[in-house]
């Protein structure tokens, strides 16, 4: 298949059922609180643009800072597993008792504990616990994945364990930590709108608030404007997190060989 | 002087397996020896402990002369993917913390010397399995070593591309005064290459018997159909054959 048409297919797709969906509103006469028309969202997303725009840059924001603190934890975490058995013996099932455990469930506690003063930061915690736990299991199972003959051959010209991590097991593991960026930053967007949820009213700005209030007031154009720009930001970041993947790994990865057809 | 000597060396791993019970080996200055044997019989395990990666249970290995620079090749090829052919080859010399210029120049210098002149930008993955092992042998060449520790490096080669890489290796082995202990399966490989074959008996490992070869100057695709290489190749053979049966 060709690349134009890869590309084009699930567009043409995508306008062909939003064409059919106004259609089908239009012709059936569904009321716009059922289901609204393609139209009525795109009117509803230009009339609150302003505070939609908002409300998606709080909760991309606490997205983007608990990504990367996921990323700087899990990483770092997985490192300091790599040097010391005792402390991975330790901390990782904790690790899994935090992963396993529905964070819903955990979702109020945290706000409690944090205070409704500091909802942002309570947010913020909430979706790092969703979005650590990929980055610390990939990247420790990657680090141990390094070929134990290239460990012997570092250990054969001097090589401490500084430059054993840095330069063979970090690159070995770099292939699982951008599979699990992948899958985090997805998971950051989720716990975010999650945590938004559990906060309620008055207090979070963010879209997933504002699709609660739109569907509290019968808005139905309005949530459905709001839930559009959450999936965009979540096709952003997981396509941004693509790129990154191709840039780094094109040159040597299997992954990125180019398939004979 | 021999430049290696491996006194009494036993080893047994932790799960209790007994690797070697006892081998006694002295290898000179310039002397290209095969380790021969079935599988088991702790040839790899020898290599390793001579070049000190692992510990002997018994016994000692030593260096009358002090231990020399030591070039590993495995099996496998055992590249870093993300590097390239001349990263991979610059390695051994940056972890000795050579210069980065200097390292450079050796390590596409050692490229050159493997035939590898144009590639040093290739990745493993754009290269074949027999150019691969080249990068390999470069690499353990780049430090300028003087022991060449060698296990099975050719065993997942085709034959063709098998013959040439012994050529070459011959080839560096003489221009380098190397000296190189080559673990193999093969009669021929280790018939053709050697100055020494010691063949070893399995589980538990040890010497079974030690073969002396008079090779000619030149070793080549002529001499490898003669009737003295067939010879040579059958004494060989024959020493195998015993250490399979004794070792049963």
């Amino acid at each position: 298949m060709s690349r134009t048409l890869r590309i084009l297919l699930p567009i043409a797709l995508g306008l062909a059922v939003l064409a059919l969906w106004e259609a089908i509103v239009r012709a059936a006469a569904i009321p716009p609180y059922v289901l609204p028309a393609p139209s009525a969202i795109g009117l509803a997303f230009v009339a609150n643009f302003a505070s939609l725009m908002a409300s998606a840059w709080t909760t991309l924001s606490i997205t983007l800072a608990a990504f990367v603190l996921a990323l700087l934890g899990g990483v770092g975490l997985a490192v300091l597993f790599s040097q010391s058995r005792l402390i991975e013996n330790a901390l990782y099932p904790y690790a899994v008792v935090l992963q396993v455990t529905p964070v819903v469930a955990i979702a109020p506690l945290i706000i409690i504990w944090v205070g409704f003063e500091r909802i942002d930061l309570a947010l913020l915690i909430i979706a790092w616990i969703v979005a650590f736990f990929p980055i610390l299991s990939n990247t420790t199972l990657g680090l141990k994945s390094a070929d134990h003959n290239l460990i012997d051959l570092f250990r054969l010209y001097g090589a401490g364990r500084w430059q054993i991590l840095t330069r063979l097991q970090l690159p070995t593991a770099l292939p699982h930590l951008l599979s699990a960026m992948k899958i985090s930053g997805g998971l950051a967007l989720i716990g975010a709108v999650v945590a938004e949820f559990v906060a309620g009213s008055g207090t979070a700005t963010g879209l997933a608030w504002r699709i609660v209030e739109a569907g509290n007031r019968l808005e139905i154009a309005k949530m459905f404007a709001a839930l559009a720009l959450l999936s965009l930001m979540g096709i952003a970041i997981f396509f941004s997190l693509a790129a990154l993947e191709w840039a780094l790994l094109h040159r040597w990865h299997e992954s990125a060989l180019k398939k004979v057809e | 002087m021999p430049l290696l000597t491996l006194f009494r060396v036993a080893k047994r791993f932790d799960s209790g397996l007994e690797a070697i019970r006892r081998l006694d080996l002295a290898v000179k200055p310039g002397e290209f020896v095969s380790l021969v044997g079935p599988s088991g019989c702790g040839k790899s395990t020898a290599l390793r402990i001579i070049a000190g990666l692992l510990q002997p249970t018994e016994g000692a290995v030593a260096f009358p002369g002090g231990r020399p620079e030591i070039g590993f090749v495995f099996q496998e090829p055992t590249l870093m993917p993300w590097a390239d052919a001349l990263g991979n080859v610059r390695l051994p010399l940056e972890l000795k913390g050579v210069a980065r210029g200097e390292a450079e120049a050796r390590a596409a210098r050692a490229l050159e010397r493997v035939g590898l002149k144009g590639f040093e930008k290739s990745y493993p993955r754009e290269l074949s399995g027999g150019m691969k092992m080249r990068v390999s042998i470069a690499r353990a060449l780049a430090a300028g070593p003087k022991l060449l520790l060698m296990d099975e490096p050719f065993a997942a080669l085709d034959e063709l591309t098998r013959q040439a890489l012994n050529d070459d290796l011959l080839k560096l082995w003489r221009e380098d005064k190397l000296t190189v202990l080559f673990v193999t399966h093969s009669v021929f490989e280790s018939t053709y290459l050697s100055t020494r074959v010691v063949v070893m008996r399995p589980r538990p490992g040890r010497v079974h018997d030690e073969i002396v070869l008079a090779p000619p100057a030149e070793r080549n695709e002529a001499w490898r159909v003669t009737a003295e290489f067939a010879g040579e190749a059958a004494r060989v053979s024959a020493a195998l054959k015993h250490a399979m049966e004794e070792g049963e």
